[in-house]
C-alpha cells in the first residue's frame, strides 16, 4: 500500500502561504453569499466597521472606539478564519492532484495524423496539450504516455509507479479488460498504438481538481440539508438578537450595536459554518490520498452509507491464483511415484496452478528435470486437460474430474469409488480437484486450494460492524464458493456468476432499500458499476468500466471499498460531531455575554456571571475571541476527519455524544474564563 | 377542497348534536341522581341558609375565623385571584398591611407566628379553608371576643381539621364556614 | 414523607398507570383492532359516517388528509363566530350575558378551534350557557382532530412505503366517540358527586353568615371541566379555572383533574409504540418526555413549597410555601405540580394562579410551554416530539457516519427543510410578539398602562407568557395581563392560529413524504432510535433549539425577577 507516499504535513509552509492569500480573496461577498451562516458575519462585519467610523465621528452611545475596532477585528479574524479553512483544504486538494497531473503536461506526443483518404501512419511529434479526443498516438519502450487512452493495437509493459506507487510494471494490450493507459505512465517494452479517449481537461484528475477548487463544487444532498439546519440555526439567533432590543428598550437597559453583533456572531453555528466546506473537500483528499479517485463529492458521502459491498475472490478475498496443497494417490503403494507423475505433466505448464505443483513436488522431495523427446500437450478448451507423453510413449494428463472420468471411461477405465470420494471431499472444502491419468487411467488426485489473504477476515469483521454486508463474487462452483466464503467471512456469496449475476444481486438489494458498491474492470462490468450506487473502477479497467463507475482507483487494489467506505463515514462523521460542537457552545458563550449584556442596569444579574468574568466588555471580547480561534483550532480535525471505530452506531454515538456534545458545552466555559483573565488586563 | 366541504359540514353538525346535546343531557341526567340535582349544594343549619358548602365566605368579624384575603371579595359571580407578582412592590405593600391589622386584632400572636395564608389572597378569591396553623393563630382572639376558654376553641378548631386524603396525601387544613357555623353554636 | 409531595407522587403514579393500557387501547382504535367496546361504538360511528356522506373505507394520503382537516376548521372557525357573536339574542342565556365582540369572538374562536383555550374573558359574565356549550363542542373536536392528525402520522411511520394514511375522518369520529366521550362521561360524573354543578340555571344569591348578599355562578360546568381536563382543552367554565371551588372541589377532585391533563398525551405516546409495534422506541419517547418533565417539576415544586423570599423577609410564617393565588385545599405542592403538567401538555387549565408564582416556577411553567412536547397536547404534543426527533436523528445520524434514518426511512433536505421551519416557528412567534408589545409599551407605556398587572421584570414576564401560551396552544396566562383589548386579541389569535396549523401541516407532510420513500431495512451500522443515547439526543436537541432560543427573554423576565428578590 503506499497511500503514505504523499503524506505531507498539516500545514506545509507553500500551501498555507497559498491560503493564506485565499483567505482574503474569498472575503468577495459573492464567494461569502454561499455559505449563509459566515455571510451573516460578513454583514456584521461591515455594520461594526460603520459603528467604529460613526463613534470616530462623535458618537457616544456606542462604548469606546478601541474596544469597537478590535470587536471588529475580531470578526474579520473570524471571517478569514474560515477562508483561511476552506482555503487549506483546497490548496492540499489541488497540491495533490497537480502532482499526478504534473507528470503529464507537456509530455511529447507521437501523434499519427491521416492523410488523404488512406490511413498513413505519418508520425509528428506534438505537445500532448494539443492531444484531442480520437486522436491516435504511439508509444515505444521509455515513452511517456501523454494522455488517457485505449490502447487499440499491440501490447506492452508499463510502469505505472508515478500514478499508483506500485513498482512492478503491468502489463496492457488491446482488446479485452486491460486496455486503458493512464497519462503519465511509462511504456517498458514493445509499441503501443493509442486512441485518445478524454479532451484535454476532463480527465478524471482534471475533474476531480475542479471538484476541489470552488467554483464547480456542489453541495452534496447531505450537505445541503445540513446548510438548512444551519441556516435556521441562524435564523432563530437573528430572531433572538433582534428581539432583544425592545425587550431592553422595556427593561431600560441600552445594548450597545457591538455587544448585539457579537451576541449574534457567538450564537449563530460559526465553527461548523467555517469548516463545512474544508470538511467536504478535506474528504475528497483523504480519497485522493488513498489513490481513488472520486467523480464527486456525493460518491464519498455516499460510500459511507453502504450496505453491501460486492467484491471479487480472486485478488482480493483469496491471493491470486490456487495453489496446489496435496497429492492424493489412488493406492499409498508408492506415493513418490504418483508426485512424479504430477510433477513431470506440470513441468512445462505456465499457469499458475501448474508452477505450484511443480514447487509442492520439490517441497516434498521429488525431481524431475525436463528431457527431451518429451511432448508437452498444453490445455485445450476441447480435452479439458494438459500432459505430457514421454519419450517411451507413456502419457500423463491431468484435468478437472469430468474430462479425466470421461477420457478413462473411453479406455476402458472406470473412475475408481475412493478417487470420486477423495475428489469430493476437496470440492467441499472449498478446494479445486485435478485428477491425474496415467496411460488415460486415474491414478491419483492433486489438490488446488485458494489461498485467503491473511488478514482479510478481520476486515470483513470491521465491515460487519460499521453494517456492511460483503459478498463475494466467483466463478467457483457454490461448493466451493460457499467454503471460501465461511473461511473468509463474507457475508454472503455469488457462485458461477456472470456478469448478469452482479447486476441482478445489485439490483435485488437496492430494491430492498440498500446501498451496494462493486468493484470491477471489465467491459462486461459496466453496467454493474453504473448500476451501483458506488462503482470503483480500477484504473487499468477498460474506458467503459471508468467511465460507468463513479470513483477510480489509481492502486487497483481490489480491498480499495474497504477504506472508502470509512473515508465516506469519517466525512458524515466530521460533520455531525463538529455541529454538535458548534452548537454546544452556545452554552457558555450566552453565560458570559447575556449576564454582560444587561448587569449594568440589571445589578442582580451578576449571578447568572458563573464563570466570574471581570467586566461586561472582557466578557464580550473573551466570547468573541474564543469563537475566532476555536476555527483555526478546529482545521486540523476537520482536514484529517474525526477517527472512525467500528463499535457499532449506538457506541459511536454515545462516544461522539459524550466527546464532542458534552466536551462542546465545557471547553468554551473553561477556554471563555482563560482568556478573560488575559483580557481582564486591559479591559 | 370541494369533496371536503360537504363531508365537513355534515360532520360539524352531527358534532353538534352529538356533544352540545347528547353528551350533555347525559350529564345532566347523571346530576338529576343527587339530592342537589347538580345545583349545588346548600349549607342549611336549622332551616336557615348559610351558605354554599364548597364556596368560602367572607369573615372579617373578630369572633369569626377569619378567612383568607380574597381578590373578590368572595363574590362568586365573577371569581379571581389578585393575579400580583411575587416580586410586585405594592403587592407587598399590600401583605405588610395585613401583617400589621392582623397584629392590632391579634395583639397575642407573634409576628412569625402568622402563616402566610392568612395575609395572601387565594386563587379563586373563594378558598373555603385555612391552613391549620392560620386557625390555631386566631384562637386567643376568638376566645377573647366570645369569651370561651381557649382550650374549648382549640379543641374546636381541632375537631375540624380536614386530615390529608386516606391521612396520607396533600394537604390539611381547616373549613372556615363549617368551623364557624359550630363556633356559633358553641356556648 | 410529606404529604403534599406523596400527593404528587400519587397522582403521577395513577396516571402513569392508567396511561399504558389506555394508550393500547388507543393504539387498537387507530389501527381498527377489535376492542370490546365496538360493541356500542361500531353503530354510533355508523350513524356519524352515514350521516356526514364519509366513506370509511376509501384511505386518503397525506395532502388529502390535511385538507380536510384545514377545511373542517374552517367550518368550525365560521361556527363559532356567528354563536359567539350573537349569543347574547341566542337561547340558553339565563344570565343575560352580552355578545363578544368582533376582536374578542375572533380571539375566542381561534382560541377554542386551536386546542389553546387562551380565555380573555371570564366564563361567569363573558358567555352564556349557549356559548359555554358550543366551546365545550369545541373542545372536544379540537382535541380530536389533533388526535387524528397524529394517528395519521403514527400511520405514516410504519415500516413499509405508502401513499395511503388511512382516513382522517375515520380516525377523528374514533377519536372523538371512543377515546373521548367514555372518558369525559366518566370524569364528569365523578366530579358531579365531588360537588361540581350541573344545570342551566341562572346566578343564586344567598346572605352570608356575615349579612353580605352574594352571589354564587353556576351551570353546565361538569361536562366541560371534564373535556377541559382530558382534551388538553383547558378552557375553564369559571373565571378561576380549576382554581375555583365548584370546578375543582376538593383533593380527590384535583387528583382526577390533574390526573386527566397528562393521561392522554401519555396514552398517545404508547398508542405510538401499539401502531408501529415498537414498544422500545414508544418507552424512548416516554423517557425524554418524563425526564423533561421532571426537570421543570422539581424546580417548581420546591420554589413554591420554599415560599416567597420577599414574604420570608417580612417575618412571618410560610408553612405551606407561597400561598398567593394559591388554594388551601390543594397546597404549593399539587399547585406547583398541577402547574406544570399544565404547561408541559397544551392543557392550560390552572389550579393557582400562574401570575403569582415564584419566579423559577414561572420559568419552569413557560419553559414546558416553549419547549410545547413533554408529553404535549393531545395528538399534537408528539407532533412537535417528532420535529425535534427529526433533526436528533439528523444530527446523530451524522455523527455516527451514515445518512441519516428514522424507522428505515431517510432524511433528506427536504424534510429537514420542513423540520427546521417548523421548530423556528415556536421561537419566532413568541419572541416576535413578546418583542412587539414590548416596544409598544416601553415607547408609550402611558397609552399602555391597562396592560400590565406588575411592574419591572414581573411585567414583562406576562407579556412573555401570554405569547408562549398562545404559541403553544396552551392556554393558560399571567392573567394580571389586560388582555381584552384589540391588540391582544388580534395578536395572540394570529399567533395562535398559526401555532395550530403549521405544526400539524409540518409533520403530516414530513411523515407523509417519508411514508413515500423506500424503506430501508435495518443493519449494524443503523442508528437505533429506541436507546438511551439517542434520547440523550433527543433531550439535547429540545434543550438546544427550544431552551437556548428563550434564554435571553428569560433573563430579563424571571430569572432577573429571582435574583432581584435574592
Amino acid at each position: 500500500m503506499s497511500q503514505h507516499r504523499r503524506s505531507q504535513h498539516l500545514f506545509e509552509p507553500a500551501l498555507v502561504k497559498e491560503a493564506l492569500g485565499q483567505a482574503f480573496v474569498k472575503l468577495d461577498p459573492r464567494t461569502q453569499f454561499r455559505n449563509p451562516v459566515m455571510f451573516t458575519v460578513w454583514i456584521g462585519t461591515f455594520v461594526m466597521a460603520i459603528v467604529c467610523v460613526w463613534i470616530a465621528a462623535g458618537e457616544k452611545g456606542q462604548g469606546g472606539l478601541v474596544y469597537n475596532i478590535i470587536i471588529t477585528s475580531i470578526l474579520l479574524l473570524t471571517l478569514l478564519f474560515a477562508n483561511f479553512a476552506e482555503a487549506i483544504a483546497e490548496a492540499r486538494g489541488k497540491a495533490q492532484a497537480n502532482s499526478l497531473r504534473k507528470a503529464r503536461e507537456e509530455t511529447p506526443a507521437k501523434k499519427i495524423f491521416t492523410v488523404g483518404e488512406m490511413y498513413v501512419n505519418e508520425v509528428k511529434v506534438i505537445p500532448s496539450s494539443q492531444l484531442r479526443k480520437g486522436d491516435l498516438f504511439l508509444c515505444e519502450a521509455g515513452d511517456v504516455i501523454p494522455m488517457d487512452g485505449e490502447i487499440v493495437q499491440g501490447i506492452a509493459t508499463i510502469d505505472e509507479s508515478a500514478i499508483t506507487g506500485e513498482s512492478a510494471p503491468v502489463i496492457r494490450e488491446s482488446g479485452g479488460d486491460k486496455s486503458s493507459v493512464t497519462g503519465g505512465t511509462k511504456v517498458l517494452s514493445d509499441q503501443i498504438k493509442v486512441r485518445v479517449t478524454t479532451e484535454p481537461g476532463e480527465t478524471f484528475l482534471d475533474k476531480m481538481i475542479a471538484l476541489v477548487e470552488g467554483a464547480s463544487r456542489q453541495k452534496t444532498p447531505n450537505e445541503i440539508a445540513l446548510t438548512i439546519l444551519l441556516s435556521v440555526f441562524t435564523l432563530v439567533f437573528i430572531i433572538v438578537c433582534v428581539t432583544l432590543k425592545p425587550f431592553g428598550d422595556y427593561a431600560n437597559t441600552p445594548i450597545t450595536i457591538g455587544a448585539f453583533i457579537s451576541l449574534f456572531v457567538c450564537l449563530i453555528p460559526t465553527t461548523i459554518g467555517g469548516l463545512l466546506s474544508a470538511i467536504g473537500i478535506a474528504g475528497m483528499d483523504r480519497a485522493l490520498r488513498a489513490n481513488v479517485i472520486t467523480k464527486s463529492g456525493k460518491a464519498v458521502e455516499t460510500a459511507g452509507d453502504l450496505d453491501t459491498i460486492l467484491l471479487d475472490k480472486t485478488g482480493t478475498i483469496t491471493i491470486g491464483n490456487r495453489k496446489a496443497t496435496h497429492f492424493h494417490p489412488e493406492t499409498n503403494d508408492d506415493p513418490k511415484a504418483f508426485i512424479r507423475l504430477a510433477l513431470l505433466s506440470s513441468l512445462a505448464d505456465e499457469t499458475p496452478e501448474g508452477k505450484s505443483i511443480v514447487e509442492l513436488a520439490h517441497n516434498q522431495g521429488v525431481e524431475a528435470e525436463m528431457e527431451k523427446g518429451m511432448e508437452f500437450i498444453s490445455f485445450s478448451a476441447e480435452t479439458r486437460s494438459s500432459g505430457v507423453d514421454l519419450r517411451d510413449g507413456t502419457k500423463i494428463r491431468k484435468g478437472a474430474f469430468d474430462a479425466i472420468r470421461d477420457l478413462g471411461l473411453r479406455s476402458g477405465h472406470v473412475m475408481p469409488v475412493s478417487m470420486e470420494v477423495v475428489v469430493r471431499s476437496i470440492a467441499q472444502n472449498g478446494g479445486t480437484p485435478l485428477v491425474v491419468a496415467l496411460n488415460n487411467k486415474p491414478v491419483g488426485v492433486i489438490e488446488l486450494q485458494d489461498i485467503i489473504k491473511p488478514g482479510i477476515s478481520e476486515r470483513f469483521e470491521r465491515l460487519r460492524k460499521m453494517g456492511v454486508k460483503t459478498v463475494m463474487v466467483t466463478g467457483d462452483n457454490p461448493l466451493t464458493a460457499k467454503f471460501i466464503a465461511e473461511k473468509a467471512g463474507v457475508d454472503d456469496f455469488i457462485a458461477e456468476a456472470k456478469p448478469e449475476d452482479k447486476m441482478n444481486y445489485i439490483r435485488k438489494e437496492q430494491q430492498g432499500g440498500k446501498l451496494v458498491a462493486m468493484m470491477g474492470d471489465g467491459t462486461n462490468d459496466a453496467p454493474a458499476l453504473a448500476q451501483a450506487d458506488v462503482g470503483v473502477a480500477m484504473n487499468s479497467g477498460t474506458q467503459a468500466a471508468k467511465e460507468a463507475g463513479n470513483m477510480v482507483d489509481l492502486e487497483n487494489d481490489p480491498t480499495k471499498l474497504i477504506e472508502i467506505v470509512e473515508i465516506g463515514k469519517q466525512l458524515l462523521m466530521t460533520r455531525g460531531t463538529l455541529t454538535t460542537f458548534s452548537i454546544a457552545n452556545d452554552v457558555a458563550k450566552y453565560f458570559a455575554i447575556v449576564p454582560a449584556l444587561f448587569i449594568v442596569s440589571i445589578p442582580g444579574l451578576q449571578g447568572l456571571n458563573i464563570m466570574n468574568l471581570h467586566s461586561p466588555e472582557s466578557a464580550i471580547l473573551s466570547a468573541v475571541i474564543f469563537n475566532a480561534i476555536i476555527i483555526p483550532m478546529l482545521i486540523p480535525l476537520a482536514l484529517r476527519g474525526v477517527a472512525y471505530k467500528p463499535i457499532g452506531a449506538s457506541a459511536l454515538l454515545r462516544r461522539n455524544l459524550l466527546i464532542y456534545g458534552l466536551g462542546g458545552v465545557i471547553v468554551p466555559f473553561i477556554g471563555i474564563k482563560a482568556i478573560d483573565l488575559l483580557v481582564s488586563l486591559w479591559f | 377542497m370541494k369533496q371536503n366541504i360537504l363531508p365537513a359540514l355534515r360532520l360539524t353538525i352531527f358534532c353538534m348534536i352529538f356533544f352540545m346535546g347528547i353528551y350533555t343531557l347525559v350529564v345532566l341526567a347523571a346530576a338529576q341522581t343527587l339530592p342537589d340535582k347538580g345545583k349545588g349544594k346548600v349549607v342549611i343549619v336549622n332551616g336557615q341558609e348559610k351558605g354554599w358548602e364548597l364556596i368560602g365566605q367572607k369573615f372579617t368579624d373578630d369572633k369569626y375565623f377569619w378567612s383568607r384575603p380574597s381578590a373578590v371579595d368572595y363574590n362568586a359571580a365573577g371569581a379571581g385571584g389578585s393575579n400580583k407578582g411575587p416580586s410586585n412592590p405594592d403587592y407587598l405593600q399590600q401583605v405588610q398591611g395585613r401583617i400589621d391589622s392582623f397584629l392590632v386584632h391579634n395583639p397575642d400572636v407573634k409576628k412569625e407566628e402568622i402563616p402566610s395564608d392568612l395575609v395572601t389572597a387565594s386563587g379563586s378569591g373563594l378558598d373555603p379553608d385555612i391552613s391549620v396553623q392560620g386557625a390555631y393563630v386566631q384562637v386567643k382572639r376568638i376566645a377573647k371576643a366570645r369569651n370561651l376558654p381557649v382550650e374549648r376553641v382549640q379543641e374546636l378548631v381541632k375537631r375540624y381539621i380536614t386530615k390529608p386524603l386516606l391521612s396520607m396525601f396533600g394537604t390539611e387544613r381547616v373549613n372556615v364556614l363549617q368551623l364557624n357555623i359550630e363556633l356559633d353554636g358553641t356556648k | 414523607m410529606n404529604t403534599e409531595i406523596a400527593g404528587i407522587i400519587l397522582i403521577y403514579a395513577l396516571t402513569a398507570v392508567l396511561a399504558i393500557p389506555l394508550g393500547r387501547y388507543i393504539g387498537k382504535v387507530y389501527e381498527g383492532h377489535r376492542t370490546w367496546p365496538d360493541l356500542i361504538f361500531d353503530p354510533i360511528d355508523r350513524i356519524f359516517y352515514r350521516f356526514s356522506g364519509i366513506d370509511a373505507k376509501k384511505e386518503l394520503d397525506w395532502k388529502q388528509s390535511l385538507f380536510a382537516l384545514l377545511t373542517i376548521n374552517l367550518v368550525w372557525f365560521i361556527l363559532s363566530m356567528i354563536i359567539l357573536m350573537n349569543m347574547g339574542k341566542l337561547p340558553l342565556n339565563t344570565d343575560g350575558n352580552p355578545s363578544m365582540t368582533a376582536d374578542l369572538a375572533f380571539n375566542t374562536t381561534v382560541s377554542f378551534i386551536s386546542n389553546t383555550n387562551l380565555q380573555h374573558y371570564s366564563g361567569e359574565t363573558g358567555v352564556s350557557y349557549l356559548g359555554q356549550l358550543t366551546l365545550m363542542l369545541f373542545q372536544f373536536i379540537s382535541a380530536a382532530a389533533g388526535m387524528a392528525a397524529c394517528a395519521v402520522v403514527f400511520t405514516a411511520m410504519k415500516e413499509r412505503t405508502t401513499e395511503k394514511l388511512g382516513n382522517f375522518y375515520v380516525y377523528f369520529v374514533r377519536s372523538c366517540t371512543r377515546i373521548l366521550l367514555p372518558l369525559s362521561i366518566v370524569v364528569a360524573v365523578f366530579l358531579l358527586f365531588r360537588g361540581t354543578p350541573m344545570n342551566f340555571e341562572g346566578k343564586a344569591h344567598y346572605v352570608s353568615m356575615q349579612g353580605d348578599t352574594v352571589q354564587v355562578s353556576r351551570g353546565p360546568a361538569a361536562a366541560m371541566v371534564a373535556i377541559k381536563q382530558l382534551g388538553t382543552n383547558g378552557g375553564g367554565f369559571f373565571g378561576p379555572n380549576s382554581a375555583h371551588p365548584l370546578e375543582n372541589p376538593d383533593y380527590l377532585s384535583n387528583i382526577v383533574e390533574n390526573g386527566c391533563i397528562l393521561l392522554i398525551p401519555i396514552a398517545m405516546v404508547f398508542a405510538l409504540g401499539y401502531v408501529l409495534k415498537r414498544k422500545r422506541f414508544a418507552w424512548m419517547v416516554f423517557g425524554v418526555m418524563t425526564v423533561g418533565f421532571v426537570l421543570l417539576l422539581l424546580p417548581a415544586v420546591t420554589q413554591e413549597m420554599h415560599g416567597n423570599p420577599a414574604i420570608t423577609k417580612m417575618g412571618i410564617a410560610q408553612p405551606m410555601g407561597s400561598m398567593e393565588g394559591k388554594e388551601v385545599r390543594f397546597g404549593p405542592a399539587a399547585s406547583a405540580y398541577w402547574a406544570i403538567t399544565t404547561t408541559v401538555t397544551s392543557n392550560g387549565s390552572v389550579n393557582s394562579m400562574h401570575d403569582s408564582l415564584t419566579p423559577l416556577s414561572s420559568m419552569a411553567a413557560m419553559l414546558g410551554m416553549m419547549v410545547n412536547a413533554f408529553y404535549g397536547g393531545v395528538g399534537v404534543g408528539f407532533l412537535n416530539f417528532y420535529i425535534f426527533i427529526i433533526i436528533a436523528v439528523f444530527i446523530s445520524g451524522l455523527m455516527v457516519g451514515r445518512t441519516p434514518e428514522l424507522l428505515g426511512k431517510k432524511i433528506e433536505a427536504k424534510e429537514m427543510k420542513i423540520a427546521a421551519i417548523i421548530a423556528l416557528l415556536h421561537p419566532l412567534l413568541i419572541l416576535a410578539g413578546t418583542a412587539l408589545s414590548s416596544w409598544l409599551y416601553a415607547h408609550n407605556s402611558a397609552a399602555y398602562a391597562g396592560w400590565l398587572n406588575n411592574p419591572g421584570h414581573h411585567g414583562f414576564s406576562e407579556m412573555l407568557y401570554e405569547y408562549t401560551s398562545s404559541s403553544a396552544n396552551n392556554g393558560s396566562g399571567f392573567e394580571g395581563l389586560g388582555d381584552n383589548t384589540p391588540f391582544w386579541n388580534i395578536s395572540c389569535g394570529i399567533v395562535m392560529l398559526l401555532a395550530r396549523f403549521l405544526p400539524i401541516i409540518g409533520p403530516v407532510a414530513i411523515a407523509g413524504i417519508l411514508a413515500r420513500k423506500k424503506y430501508i431495512p435495518e443493519s449494524a451500522g443503523t442508528l437505533k432510535t429506541d436507546i438511551s443515547t439517542f434520547g440523550m439526543m433527543v433531550f439535547a436537541v429540545i434543550a438546544i433549539v427550544a431552551a437556548l432560543s428563550f434564554f435571553p427573554a428569560l433573563t430579563l423576565g424571571p430569572i432577573a425577577e429571582y435574583f432581584g428578590m435574592r
